[in-house]
């Protein structure tokens, strides 16, 4: 079965500025890896590069064994690939629901089944975008990517500027999603221990290289090693 | 493809999607008033008819500056391409009929629309700007050059316009026929709009004036969108110039300057754009103000509307609807806290 996302090769940037170097990277169907590392390491740029926000200049990115080197960021979107930004992007002037219906697109995920994984938003519909607090938004933003029907998605961030309580709620969430079926996912995480305990499989970055891709497990239980990848001390 | 399962109309979805189109309670009164005024100003029909075709024009904008967030200063291209195509035909003896008339105006301003639509919406902010200024400066001169078909300089007047179903005279100097014309176009192309922006096309497009990016990433066809909506913005606007070229009989270059362009931006940003409405209350605004200062003051009455255009610009970004929809928010909500 081809792999569901595959990076070979990649070195990425902006206009000619080089952020990632020869990154290769292979994701199963199903399969979930956290991406964590230093500050400026380049984990956003993957993702922008997976999405084609950024420059290629060098490899390929295949989604489901087909080349996305050439194909506009609107198309792999509807070819599969869902994103949850750092920055969340509600539409502030698109109520609750309307954030939902730009986005939705046939498939498994319904309207229905992201109310039953957050709650919260099924009671704040009519809501506008700008009156949701910022866990809220971070909810719609991850209901409205589910709701493109990805088969990869990709998740910047989530818990960042989170208070405690809502990162241990959309952790939970976070669980769940990962056993959902073919559904891969991609968590760029600053958090080492959401990310470790998310995957079990992370993916270290430095200097837009990847410098660990192995069990999470082992490198949750190697605190020197982790230290000594991402520079702090879990 | 699966068909609709029974009692899918009371699906959340669709009753969510009923409810945005539902009629507001106030939204008649804005007909009721035009129809009003035909009745109590029959002697003011002529500056009643422009106001509604001004009406017309401003909605056109909304559509493109309003929810897509296109920041254009070349509007006045589609509304003169609508009414050379409206005058060029009639003063040619080719064609004087006027609701298909309008709908050839439609047709023409739409197809300038798409082709400007397509090489200059690859553009953003400054350069999107100038190259729409560009393009009407383009079809005004063009329109001068071909004096043989245009008249140049002096237009193209007393344009020999049919009857309305064959029985309707369009009179100049008593202008009844065409009031009620203009009403039952722009409230048409209204109803058109209305159900345009509240559909999930014009959700896309606010999204796409909101975050761009984040459209793109949700899998929206962005500019495809975009080219859409600047073409059927252009039909709009080409109705309206059509309709004003009906109206007067007469089309000439100013339906294609920039002076055209700018007073319906004015007129926007004074009402309030991206509100639909906004374009009623701009368009009343910038004229009646215009009428009265304009004869309190002749030599410099548009000191007063810059002015009130600067304070409106500073302090009131949402035009006078906004003001508006504050008050009203204010008034429902009287203990609300910061």
């Amino acid at each position: 079965m081809a792999e569901a996302l595959a990076l070979r090769h990649v070195s990425a940037g902006y206009g000619e500025t080089v952020v990632l170097e020869d990154i290769s990277l292979v994701l199963s169907p199903g399969e979930s890896i956290s991406v964590i590392g230093r500050n400026g390491v380049g984990k956003t740029t993957l993702l922008a590069t997976v999405m084609g926000h950024t420059t290629l200049h060098h490899g390929e990115v295949m989604l489901g064994g087909v080349s996305l080197n050439r194909v506009p960021v609107f198309r792999r979107a509807r070819n599969g690939i869902g994103w949850v930004p750092q920055e969340r992007e509600i539409f502030p002037s698109l109520s609750v629901r309307e954030n939902l219906e730009v986005a939705a697109r046939p498939g498994p995920w319904t309207q229905e089944r992201v109310f039953e994984l957050f709650p919260n938003l099924g009671a704040r519909l009519s809501n506008m975008g700008n009156q949701l607090s910022g866990g809220e938004q971070q909810m719609l933003s991850i209901a409205r990517a589910l709701l493109t029907n990805p088969s990869v998605l990709l998740m910047d961030e989530p818990t960042e500027g989170l208070a405690p309580v809502i990162v241990e709620a959309l952790s939970a969430v976070l669980l769940r999603l990962r056993g959902e079926g073919a559904l891969s996912i991609v968590l760029v995480e600053q958090n080492s221990r959401v990310a470790l305990a998310f995957s079990a499989r992370t993916v270290v970055m430095d200097k837009g290289r990847i410098v660990y891709d192995g069990e999470s497990a082992a490198l949750g239980a190697d605190p020197d090693r982790l230290a000594a990848l991402i520079g702090v001390a879990e | 493809m699966t068909p609709p399962q029974a009692g899918w109309a009371d699906h959340p979805a669709a009753l969510a999607l009923a409810g945005r189109h539902r009629v507001r309670v106030w939204e008649p009164i804005p007909w009721v008033l035009a129809l009003t005024f035909y009745f109590a100003f029959p002697k003011h029909l002529g500056f009643g008819t422009e106001l509604l075709v001004t009406i017309l024009f401003a909605i056109s904008l909304d559509l493109v500056l309003g929810y897509a967030g296109i920041v254009t200063l070349g509007h006045a291209a589609f509304f003169g391409a609508g009414a050379y195509t409206v005058g060029m035909l009639a003063k040619h003896g080719i064609w004087n009929e006027p609701i298909t008339g309008l709908i050839l105006a439609a047709v023409v301003a739409a197809a300038v629309g798409l082709g400007s639509g397509l090489v200059l919406l690859r553009t953003h902010g400054l350069t999107l700007l100038m190259l729409t200024l560009c393009t009407m400066a383009l079809l005004e001169e063009a329109a001068n050059l071909a004096h043989d078909y245009t008249g140049g300089f002096d237009g193209l007047d007393s344009l020999p316009i049919a009857p309305l179903f064959g029985v309707f005279e369009f009179n100049p100097l008593y202008p009844k026929t065409q009031y009620l014309y203009v009403l039952t176009v722009l409230f048409v192309c209204f109803v058109f709009v209305r159900t345009l922006v509240y559909s999930p096309f014009g959700q896309s497009l606010t999204g796409i004036r909101e975050n761009m990016l984040r459209m793109h990433a949700v899998g929206a066809p962005v500019r495809g969108r975009l080219v859409l909506c600047y073409a059927l913005s252009a039909a709009i606007a080409g109705v309206a110039g059509g309709i004003w070229a009906q109206a007067n009989a007469y089309v000439n270059l100013g339906t294609l300057g920039l002076d055209r362009a700018a007073t319906v931006l004015i007129i926007l940003v004074l009402g309030g754009y991206g509100r639909l409405y906004g374009a009623f209350i701009g368009a009343v605004a910038y004229m009646v103000l215009s009428h009265f200062l304009s004869k309190i003051y002749p030599t410099a009455w548009q000191l007063g509307l810059g002015l009130l255009l600067v304070v409106i610009a500073l302090f009131a970004r949402n035009g006078i609807l906004g003001i508006a929809e504050a008050a009203v928010r204010r008034l429902r909500t009287p203990h609300a806290t910061l």
